[in-house]
């Protein structure tokens, strides 16, 4: 396991992001930033709390999303992991979304986070937003919101870890599953 | 910069993810719970948890199972198991099939291992079987290789009714370790009360069964509970009270004097409620014989949760039918 961003490298990537958020939604309405477990869900969770903070005159939705039943996965993992709930108690018809990630790489899970969010309603936009874009898209799809890119080579791992589930934060390289 | 946890200012919801679980579910087959572990029942609660809230969306439907085949194998008569199964396989995407036994090949003298090969033979992935055979899904899964749901075989188990039952309780009582829980009625006969005291017992509960001797058997001791011929002595130290159906049709009256004696010493009404704990669970797997086992007052009133029973039978349906599709080894 290689470390690719320190602590400090991930905290700037994190800032960068936020403005590029900030920046993306404003004449927006309804806006909710939704997040795809699990650590998609955190920085959500953190982007959220620090936009309520300092934007106080928004009125910012916040939601959690579970992809598991709609990945094109399903039948070729072996053992399931407990699947969580999807946490949508927002009408999201017509609302500026903004999908947040941790990574994206092939466009695997922004493709069933689509369909997902497809199955509660029809937003007006949806942009993506991931910390680490590291290439290696398999699909067309494409973050509008980056904090940092990274080329990592097709055979390894970018996994990105934050406190709340792993005690430290920083990017990590890893030979591949 | 580390001192403040997101969790404390977000707002009370969404929940921060825990530590992801290292348990990983790998069973292709449900076939009761003498089988399961207690954190593999723990797991498949925890699963329905999740599919709660896929029936409360607008469309209330998620692709897990997309191109998968359920049949559900009905040798033995049911209509609200069959027809939960079958939302529940809708409700993921999967095609469903149904078989009954009435007007069959299996009138024709086929056995029942021929008639599930040749369903299996059609490319089914699932197969929902209820039997009154116990011990045909166990036979059936040695030989076949979809998986397996048992839905109901003879006297031994019906998990799915079990589960259901432990969901409820967890969701209205907080937990389920610690409960005093007691199952009413013909014990002797009853694949939902086997069930249910496996699981209860596997997770910590205290059970007790109660009934006229000639519905308990005595040996149901081996299990793990107690047994009492009096509802009346244990009523005030209960958190749930189980009831089951009296099954008319297949002994009539014979195994107790009359419907009018054991409904006064053994069915549940407002007087007995009030000598109750205030929250007490009032529980009844259906069909109801209404003024038998329960008075109308007691299952429509607070304490009752028969359509909340109802209605998680579905979550819990979807999670089996879910994990076992994808617990292939």
């Amino acid at each position: 396991m290689k470390r690719l961003l320190t602590t400090q490298q991930v905290q700037r990537a994190i800032g960068r992001l936020y403005k590029a958020i900030l920046e993306a939604m404003d004449d927006h309405r309804l806006i909710a930033l939704i997040g795809i477990r699990t650590r998609g869900e955190i920085l959500a969770a953190r982007i959220v709390e620090k936009l309520r903070r300092e934007r106080g005159d928004l009125d910012i939705h916040h939601g959690v999303l579970d992809i598991t039943f709609y990945r094109d996965d399903l039948s070729r993992r072996r053992g399931v992991p407990l699947v969580r709930a999807t946490e949508i108690d927002f009408d999201i018809d017509d609302a500026f979304i903004v999908l947040v990630d941790d990574v994206v790489h092939t466009g695997r899970s922004v493709r069933a986070a689509l369909d997902a969010l497809h199955d509660f309603g029809r937003p007006k936009i949806i942009r993506l937003a991931v910390l680490i874009d590291r290439g290696g898209r398999e699909l067309p799809i494409a973050a509008d919101l980056v904090g940092r890119k990274i080329s990592a080579p097709n055979s390894q791992r970018v996994q990105v870890k934050l406190r709340e589930t792993d005690g430290e934060e920083g990017v990590f390289l890893l030979n591949r599953f | 910069m580390a001192k403040k946890a997101s969790s404390s200012s977000t707002g009370s919801r969404p929940t921060p993810a825990p530590a992801p679980k290292p348990f990983v579910w790998t069973r292709k087959d449900l076939l009761g719970l003498d089988e399961l572990s207690a954190e593999e029942i723990r797991h498949l609660l925890d699963t329905a948890e999740s599919f709660r809230e896929v029936s409360t969306r607008s469309i209330k439907k998620v692709p897990a199972l997309r191109g998968k085949v359920v049949a559900l194998l009905f040798f033995e008569d049911s209509t609200r198991t069959r027809m939960s199964f079958e939302l529940a396989a809708s409700r993921l995407s999967a095609d469903t099939i149904v078989f009954t036994a009435k007007g069959s090949s299996v009138a024709k003298g086929e056995t029942t291992l021929d008639t599930v090969r040749n369903i299996e033979a059609m490319g089914v992935d699932v197969l929902v079987v209820r039997h009154a055979q116990p011990g045909a899904p166990h036979l059936l899964a040695r030989k076949v290789r979809a998986s397996i749901v048992n839905a109901g075989d003879g006297a031994h188990e019906h998990p799915t009714q079990a589960l259901l039952d432990m969901f409820t309780m967890r969701q209205r009582l907080g937990r389920i370790e610690g409960l005093q829980v007691a199952i009413i009625g013909d014990i002797a006969h009853s694949r939902v009360a086997r069930s249910n005291i496996i699981g209860l017992k596997k997770l910590g509960a205290e059970v007790v069964v109660v009934g006229p001797p000639t519905l308990v058997p005595s040996a149901i001791t081996a299990m793990g509970c107690r047994v009492s011929h009096s509802l009346d002595d244990i009523l005030g130290e209960l958190d749930v009270i189980n009831m089951l159906r009296i099954q008319f049709e297949r002994f009539g009256t014979n195994l107790f004097p009359s419907v009018r004696e054991y409904s006064r010493l053994f069915g549940m009404n407002a007087d007995r409620l009030g000598r109750c704990r205030k929250n007490v669970l009032i529980m009844h797997p259906g069909p109801i014989n209404r003024g038998v086992e329960l008075t109308s007052d007691v299952a429509d009133g607070p304490n009752s949760c028969i359509l909340q029973q109802v209605t998680n039978g579905l979550a819990v349906r979807m999670a089996v039918l879910y994990l076992v599709t994808q617990g292939q080894p």
